[in-house]
């Protein structure tokens, strides 16, 4: 993959970083559709292998809040690429790469019921894990692991009303 | 059976391409329709999960995957148990194949770690990754087969399942969930009587497998129930993020043991099990072609085993020291302390990295988050089958509801890796 041309295409606002054999592009938010059709479709990155997000909450030197993290891979020249994307409170919103790959259908879910994070253009944007009464989003770090007590709250349903 | 109204509306007959999905929208909106949850609990899921499946007849036009029964929260553990204690939780992820995880989970720590693990290690994690391949594939088969009414495969592939289970007690003390590697190695040595059960299970195997191939193959019930059914393109696989025997099925020839080696596996002479048509059909092929494969590259890697320690040694101070070096010296003692100690152990950089490993379900990841303590700031598990099961919704429109067992099981769904 060339670097320095994908970078002059997207207007040189991406940064590369590497670690061990880990490539990483980092990518305004902003930019993040246009980057990521550029690999769909003209450098062969045709399989989204998952979508991910951390929230760097206590993270040293930290300044944004949730990374979201996507892993391309490219299944002919066996590349592969981790792209990282920030977004903040108090309403971190990303465009959905549904179009571009349907992998992004339940990852996105899962991402949007564990961390909250919306995606735009999501065909079918509701939690995947969690019941939707849930309200919290268990892995943010401010979210404590014993719980908060919403599984006591949960309305019983009965067999004659189910 | 719901029997609803087949007279007025014709159930038309099976679609081998998955039915054109314009006339599957236009039903859905029927009100003859019905609906159908098939789970929590059916005998022929095996795990918990429900589908809501919407039913023509006995066509079902409309399928949805409801998860999140189990709510483990494996993920949000891993944030608060360090790296050797996170593995007694990562084999809780695959029930069917529990060693595989710890292999993938310790693969990427040391990774993290900067850490380089012998090469007795790396032969004997090999045998046990490719033990846990057979493992995981011997049940799967085998439940395909008991749902679509062959029990005796199903004994005969559980049975080998059980000479794992003792192998794998032999090596680690325990039967299934091991927690048998640590971080730079694994917890014991083996020794030669375990080599000679190892030798001997893939000694045997052939024929026990040569057996349930000539019950199977071409048994014309069985290949009727599964040939044309649940047919996955290759651009659908590649663009729904399918791996292992799922993608190679439908014509994806990839697999991370050659493309992007680990362990021992560029050292031994294998080859990738593959086919074109994409239906279950295939992936029973593929998977019975990869135990042969599979015990091929047991056999070459327990004929070369190298001598030497199995985990990293004392002086690298990255990993715990044997049990016999803490209690039987001083050096190993204060080592032991070092690491276990809140505010001690490893060395850990403030980086973040995702390495995979090919698990017998596929591309099974993890993403790390260090922050330089000695555990993970957040442990992402990318779970091949969460990625497979997104796929059912597609599959499965056009297809009679006994077809149901047959995708849902070549699709081979571990729940406890759904919720993590």
């Amino acid at each position: 993959m060339d670097f320095a041309a994908l970078n002059e295409h997207l207007g040189g606002v991406l940064k590369s970083e590497s670690f061990r054999d880990n490539t990483r592009l980092i990518v305004p938010a902003a930019q993040l559709d246009d980057l990521m059709s550029h690999l769909k479709h003209h450098l062969g990155f045709d399989m989204l292998s998952d979508v991910t997000c951390c929230d760097y909450l206590e993270y040293p030197g930290a300044t944004d809040r949730y990374g979201v993290i996507y892993v391309v891979v490219n299944t002919k020249t066996r590349e592969r690429l981790v792209v990282k994307t920030f977004v903040n409170d108090p309403s971190p919103t990303l465009p959905s790469m549904y179009r571009h790959w349907k992998t992004a259908d339940w990852t996105e879910r899962e991402v949007y019921d564990l961390f909250g994070i919306h995606f735009a253009g999501h065909p079918n944007l509701q939690r995947i894990l969690c019941p939707p009464e849930f309200e919290s989003h268990a892995l943010r770090k401010d979210y404590p692991l014993k719980g908060r007590g919403e599984r006591h709250n949960f309305p019983v349903i009965t067999r004659a009303e189910s | 059976m719901p029997v609803v109204a087949s007279s007025l509306h014709p159930a038309t007959s099976r679609n081998a391409a998955g039915g054109p999905a314009s006339s599957h929208a236009e039903a859905a909106n029927s009100e003859y329709l019905w609906t159908l949850n098939f789970g929590p609990q059916h005998p022929a899921t095996h795990t918990t999960l429900r589908l809501v499946l919407t039913l023509d007849g006995e066509k079902v036009v409309k399928a949805e995957p409801d998860i999140g029964y189990l709510h483990s929260g494996f993920e949000k553990l891993g944030e608060s148990l360090d790296f050797n204690q996170y593995v007694t939780i990562v084999d809780r992820m695959n029930y069917i194949s529990p060693l595989a995880n710890e292999i993938a989970w310790h693969h990427t720590v040391e990774k993290l770690l900067g850490i380089e693990i012998t090469p007795r290690c790396t032969y004997l994690r090999t045998i046990l990754a490719e033990l846990m391949r057979l493992h995981d594939h011997l049940l799967c088969v085998g439940a395909v087969a008991l749902d679509l009414g062959a029990f005796t495969a199903f004994l005969y592939f559980f049975q080998q399942r059980e000479l794992i289970y003792d192998i794998v007690e032999y090596a680690s003390g325990q039967r299934f969930h091991t927690s048998y590697t640590r971080v730079g190695g694994v917890l014991f040595d083996v020794n030669n009587l375990w080599a000679d059960k190892v030798r001997s299970f893939a000694k045997n195997f052939p024929k026990i497998h040569s057996e349930v191939d000539r019950l199977l193959t071409k048994n014309r019930i069985f290949v009727d129930r599964v040939k044309g059914v649940g047919v996955l393109s290759r651009e659908d696989a590649i663009n729904m993020g399918c791996t292992g025997p799922i993608a190679r099925a439908s014509g994806v020839v990839r697999d991370l043991r050659k493309d992007e080696p680990y362990l021992a596996y560029a050292d031994l002479d294998f080859k990738i099990a593959a086919s074109k048509n994409g239906d279950c059909y295939a992936r029973y092929l593929v998977r019975m072609q990869e135990m042969l494969e599979s015990i091929k590259i047991i056999n070459q890697a327990i004929e070369n085993i190298p001598a030497g320690p199995v985990n990293v040694e004392l002086e690298g101070k990255s990993v715990l020291p044997s049990k016999p070096a803490v209690y039987r010296s001083i050096e190993g003692l204060i080592h032991h302390f070092e690491m276990i100690m809140p505010n001690r152990g490893f060395k850990v950089p403030v980086e973040e990295l995702y390495a995979c490993t090919e698990s017998p379900n596929g591309e099974l990841g993890f993403y790390i988050v260090a922050d330089g303590e000695p555990r993970a700031y957040r442990a992402r598990c990318r779970p091949p089958s969460f990625i497979h099961f997104a796929t059912f919704q597609h599959l499965m429109p056009g297809y009679m509801l006994s077809d149901v067992p047959a995708i849902l099981g070549s699709l081979n769904i571990i729940a406890a890796e759904l919720d993590r």
